[in-house]
């Protein structure tokens, strides 16, 4: 998941503990940071040395275990976002932070059960591969592409915008020079990792991420409870006594309650979650770098049993949070509750100025940061995949090269143009709320590539045209719903706050564009003048449950 | 690792596959036959009975547990959205009705994911991986 809640605007640091320990733990935390590059950048060198046609460079080879990938997919499904940002929501808000953080793991049931190891079978190396083995190529590579690009560009920013925030409210800085420099070293980093290191180099640093995040995690989680004794329920009682809200912070509504538009966009939001998973090019992609459609199973599990712990995890670092810091403190170091756990990590560690607490406390800030470059290099490798492989190929009138040179070659400029397309998009959109960008991202993919990816699996009668529509009729209402909807203008928060053109009231279209992408993929293959090919259905479905000529 | 799965499910002699396709190269496409003729064995394989009972199997297990799970979130999500006032109620110490809804929303989907894993395993593996060799086979 994503970079959830960080609302990116990192103002309101000054005049606490925080910025007052800022030099003792700034240098620490580099320190760390440093290593965390140098280590990831030997491995981009040391796995660039290899032969590169497109199966290494999209792929990795084919060969990482169930574990290795499982440990891979986690690292690119977990950012900064949860680490810092869910914790905070429940830092401030309780029991609808809980609400958020469960539909990202639910969601995991659709990806084991309904598509890893079908789409493991029936594709090479991206989402347009699996929709065009029964459909006419070019339409479905270009539509599958685009579609995937608008959900991997828009994940993307919103990672960048909250690695600048992380700047801003870890290390104190007021100017935004930190901030924009903090977005292009983030941006290069990860167009390095992709253009010289390709998968293997992703998948290793993400395994080298998740080990981190989840080994930081454990720490502060075991600390949090020796505080309470392992009592769950002082745990409990002391966080609704530190929120300043008593027992209404054990239940629902202080999030996400109120006015009824409120309530819908949050279950269109949670709609968004438990559907737009299965719908990830990114996490789509990390299929492809295991042998077999059990292998992906087995991938799947682990990813489910990493996850689920970490939210397990991270509950209680928000619940502690609350619990040891204060619900007031973590508010007035940040509004969004970003730098929760970076404050509960210096008041375990021994409270500021303590060695203990500066270590926690740098500690945690280098692995937040180790978080989003791994996530971004992700997103930046599945981007360069659907510019090369389905767009470039997509359009190309002439053969290919054999071994797929010429689509590694496009793909490794296509990772630099996207680096720059994204540092600047980012720094465009310094203000933009995270937490809503990603749910955008989610909603797009629930809308556009579910529908089409379900229906080309499990429908005999699916055509051409119904892919087609099926795409655009998912990905052209969430977008224009975004587009006049107050994420874009008429609040305070939104992209143009000083316009006002906002007629669509929720932040999330998915409530909307889910079901209208499953109706136009129904509409354009029931209406008459095409019939869906039996022969290639035929070889998709053995293909997809027995692996039969799978690659 | 994965990598032997094809050696110990298979009754059909065949030798390891991996080590055939690495004579190839892995970047190769292996040689495909004429299309109508490769369609043909796909057609007849997925008219035939062994085919249709892994697709039983997968769709019997996996159909009903997606449409099960997706209800009872969404039952989670609008009861906690649309009824708080339901949520809150206690059921031991701090522990409320939302706290314990909530960790079973994680219990079942730990349980889902076992239980899918194992009805895989045990149920539909070695029929597809019998199904996938026979049917390679033939292509070729």
């Amino acid at each position: 998941m994503s970079g959830a809640p960080m609302t990116g605007r990192g103002g309101a640091v000054a005049a606490h503990p925080l910025a007052a320990s800022a030099t003792e733990h700034q240098g620490l935390a580099m320190t760390l940071f440093t290593v965390f590059v140098v280590v990831t950048l030997a491995i981009t060198v040391w796995v660039g040395r290899r032969r590169s046609d497109s199966e290494e460079f999209f792929s990795g080879g084919r060969m990482f275990s169930p574990m290795e990938n499982g440990f891979a997919i986690s690292g690119d499904y977990l950012s900064a976002g949860s680490f810092l940002g869910v914790s905070g929501l429940i830092a401030l808000y309780g029991y609808d932070g809980i609400l958020y953080l469960i539909g990202f793991l639910v969601a995991w049931l659709g990806v084991l059960m309904l598509v890893a190891e079908l789409v493991r079978n029936c594709g090479r190396f991206t989402l347009a591969d699996v929709l065009s083995a029964r459909m006419r190529e070019r339409p479905v590579r270009i539509a599958a592409g685009t579609s995937s690009i608008t959900v991997a560009v828009l994940y993307l920013v919103a990672q960048m915008v909250g690695a600048g925030s992380l700047v801003s409210l870890l290390l104190g800085d007021q100017g935004g020079y930190a901030r924009a420099w903090s977005v292009v070293g983030v941006g290069a980093l990860m167009v390095v990792y992709v253009a010289f290191g390709g998968m293997r180099a992703t998948t290793w640093i993400q395994i080298v991420k998740a080990v981190l995040l989840l080994g930081g995690t454990v720490a502060l989680t075991v600390l949090v409870l020796l505080r309470f004794h392992g009592d769950v329920n002082d745990l409990l009682r002391a966080a609704a006594d530190g929120s300043g809200h008593g027992s209404a912070y054990l239940r629902p509504g202080l999030k996400y309650g109120g006015s009824w538009t409120n309530r819908l966009d949050f279950v269109s939001l949670g709609l968004a979650l438990v559907l737009g998973t299965a719908g990830l090019p990114h996490i789509l992609a990390r299929f492809y770098t295991v042998p077999t459609a059990r292998a992906a199973r087995r991938s799947a599990v682990w990813a489910v049993g990493l996850i689920g712990v970490f939210y397990l995890m991270t509950m209680v670092l928000g619940l502690g949070a609350s619990a040891v810091v204060g619900s007031d403190a973590v508010r007035e170091s940040d509004p969004a509750g970003n730098t929760a756990v970076p404050l509960l990590a210096l008041d375990l560690g021994g409270g500021s100025g303590s060695t203990g607490g500066t270590v926690l406390f740098a500690v945690v800030g280098a692995i937040a940061f180790a978080t989003i470059l791994a996530v971004v290099a992700g997103l930046t490798l599945t981007s360069s995949a659907f510019v090369a492989h389905d767009l470039y190929a997509g359009l190309r009138r002439r053969e290919a090269e054999p071994g797929g040179r010429e689509e590694v070659r496009v793909a490794r400029f296509a990772a630099v143009g996207i680096g720059a397309v994204a540092i600047v998009l980012t720094l465009f959109a310094q203000g933009l709320n995270t937490a809503v960008v990603v749910g955008v991202a989610f909603a797009v993919a629930a809308s556009a590539n579910v529908p089409a990816l379900l229906f080309t699996l499990f429908w005999r009668r699916f055509t051409t045209r119904g892919t087609v529509w099926a795409i655009y009729g998912g990905l052209v209402p969430a977008v224009v719903l975004v587009v006049f909807s107050p994420v874009v203008s008429g609040t305070p928060g939104a992209i143009f706050p000083g316009a006002d053109f906002h007629w669509f009231p929720l932040q999330n279209p998915g409530v909307v564009s889910i079901p209208l992408g499953f109706l136009a993929g129904w509409l354009g293959t029931v209406l008459p003048g095409e019939r869906a090919d039996a022969g290639r259905y035929a070889e998709l479905e053995v293909r997809s449950l027995t692996g039969a000529g799978a690659v | 690792m994965d990598v032997h799965d094809g050696a110990r499910g298979t009754r059909l002699g065949v030798e390891d596959p991996w080590a055939a396709a690495l004579d190839v190269g892995p970047w190769q496409e292996p040689p495909r036959p004429e299309p109508p003729e490769r369609t043909g064995v796909y057609q007849e394989v997925q008219a035939g009975e062994a085919f249709r009972e892994v697709r039983r199997r997968y769709r019997r297990f996996a159909f009903p547990a997606s449409a099960a799970f997706l209800v009872w979130y969404l039952a989670y999500l609008l009861t906690a959205t649309m009824a708080p006032g339901l949520m809150a109620r206690r059921v031991d110490g701090a522990v409320n009705v939302a706290m314990v809804a909530g960790l079973a929303q994680f219990g079942t989907t730990f349980l889902l994911t076992w239980a899918y894993a194992r009805h895989a395993r045990l149920r539909r593996d070695r029929a597809a991986l019998e199904l996938r060799w026979d049917t390679q086979e033939r292509v070729r």
